[in-house]
């Protein structure tokens, strides 16, 4: 069994409000999977069950096959905001991972310095993360994500605060990375062409609760590249997916729930 | 403006302000024992250098560093036990707001009566006037601390003391050093007060000494003394913060 990430019969609710109900959802090694879906309607939720911030109030999540309720410090998580300490410069950043395993703060700033020639950002290793472009920050943010060791990366949104050129730059560099790591990504985004672009399974979240998601394969071969936008089978499952979510937002202003 | 042009224009002021005053002293002949000149207070303070910085600049200085001191550790620690446990926070706060709103300076006589007309009397004053401004700052600063950063530092499997210690802890610090630099200020005022509900040496004994004697020019010399040692402390506290602070330090 490849299968990386699962959740099995999920329930989850805040207060009143369900927000899973019965949800299964399966993740394999290797894969690149964007959930996207309505704002309000709980893609954040979802990673904070994921990386055990929150349990579930019934049912299973299993990483590597192993039902797992102790999850904090086994899945890489790369919040929305870049969440870089203003105080700390950019291999102080990003050997934060490394130290809390209980790294020596040097050993693990030697380590942080042979991987930034990677990430472009060998000439900004002192430099404070103010003095640095959001795209740059978020290459930073990604770089301690990876560190932390896990090979299997949560990404909140990354892209969401960047300039429109600055996120296609960055949308390629990711599908370097995750094809040189070998890592498993699931990524939330509210962006179509995002979501399509970069992965090869596109999972949508609809229904308060969520109970069955809708999944689509990605008929696009890697590598892809900005240009794939343009392919027929790109298109046509944009179409659909905007569809879809239309259908979703429909459904539930008839049902009479609107949340925000 | 740049720092320097600022320090001129604030020079220029201030000789300004004193050839002001001494001429309208001059001019309108007014008695020494009510406003003495620039001059004689500068006089005085030369006349009495072998007591003023001999002794009593010390004691106060004295009085003033052990409680500051004092506050900084247990206001902290207060702070960061506040922080630590809900219960602490929700017993202790409430006395932390009411202690803000009532005179410190009529609860001072209670201090005295309490620890005596020695210096811990004094020391206990000072505390009594910085211990609420840096325990507030504290904890407002470990409490203001960036909520996904801390959900960030457990999802790496983080302590609670590695989220306090390299979290918590640096971005507390400029709402520390800010309430510091109130609590430095304050801490002249408390050892002052202290001073005058009784004491045999301090520029405040001095100072109430001079005024009951009438000597203007000794009273305008230790008032003159204790501003200098509330602004050097508060300069000194602003230093410190941006040399050492994680935030303000430059490579």
């Amino acid at each position: 069994m490849n299968e990386k990430l699962a959740f099995s019969q999920v329930d989850f609710s805040y207060g009143e409000r369900m927000l899973l109900s019965s949800f299964d959802l399966v993740v394999k090694k290797g894969d690149f999977v964007s959930l996207i879906g309505p704002s309000g309607i709980g893609k954040s939720t979802l990673f904070q069950l994921a990386a055990g911030l929150l349990q579930p109030q019934a049912g299973e999540i299993r990483i590597d096959g192993v039902a797992t309720k102790e999850r904090l410090g086994k899945i890489g998580y790369m919040p929305q905001s870049d969440a870089l300490m203003p105080w700390r410069t950019v291999v102080e950043n990003a050997a934060l991972p490394l130290e809390i395993q209980g790294c020596s703060k040097k050993e693990a700033q030697r380590r942080v310095r042979e991987e930034l020639p990677r990430y472009g950002l060998s000439e900004w290793a002192d430099a404070y993360p103010h003095e640095l472009s959001g795209g740059m920050r978020q290459r930073v943010s990604f770089l301690r994500a990876l560190l932390f060791g896990s090979d299997l990366m949560l990404l909140d949104e990354p892209f969401s605060a960047l300039d429109g050129i600055t996120r296609l730059e960055l949308q390629e560099w990711l599908l370097q990375m995750w094809r040189q790591t070998g890592s498993t990504m699931i990524l939330i985004t509210h962006d179509i062409d995002e979501a399509i672009l970069l992965a090869n399974r596109v999972i949508l979240l609809s229904g308060s609760p969520i109970t069955a998601p809708v999944e689509r394969e990605v008929p696009i071969s890697y590598p892809r590249s900005t240009a794939s936008r343009n392919l027929p089978a790109f298109l046509e499952l944009r179409e659909e997916i905007w569809r879809l979510l239309r259908q979703a937002a429909g459904a539930r202003v008839q049902g009479g729930v609107v949340h925000g | 403006m740049d720092k320097g042009k600022r320090g001129i224009w604030f020079a220029a002021s201030l000789l300004l302000f004193l050839a002001l005053w001494e001429a309208v002293c001059r001019l309108l002949a007014i008695p020494p024992f009510i406003l003495p000149p620039p001059s004689s207070v500068l006089h005085a303070l030369w006349e009495l250098r072998e007591p003023l910085f001999g002794q009593h600049l010390w004691a106060t200085l004295e009085e003033v560093l052990i409680g500051l001191g004092i506050s900084i550790v247990f206001g902290s620690l207060l702070a960061f036990a506040m922080n630590r446990s809900r219960l602490v926070e929700r017993i202790v706060y409430p006395y932390i707001v009411i202690s803000q709103t009532i005179p410190i300076i009529a609860l001072s006589p209670v201090f005295i009566l309490w620890f005596g007309y020695d210096i811990s009397g004094k020391i206990a004053v000072t505390v009594l006037f910085t211990f609420f401004p840096i325990v507030v700052t504290t904890y407002d600063g470990l409490r203001g601390t960036d909520r996904e950063m801390i959900r960030l530092l457990q999802t790496m499997g983080a302590t609670p003391w590695q989220i306090f210690t390299k979290l918590q802890l640096p971005s507390s610090l400029p709402a520390f050093f800010s309430g510091l630099k109130v609590a430095a200020t304050y801490s002249v005022s408390g050892a002052t007060i202290g001073e005058w509900l009784g004491a045999s040496e301090g520029l405040g004994y001095f100072g109430r000494r001079a005024s009951g004697n009438f000597q203007a020019p000794a009273l305008f010399a230790s008032v003159l003394l204790l501003s200098l040692l509330g602004m050097l402390l508060f300069w000194l506290v602003g230093y410190i913060g941006q040399r050492y602070m994680p935030q303000t330090r430059k490579k």
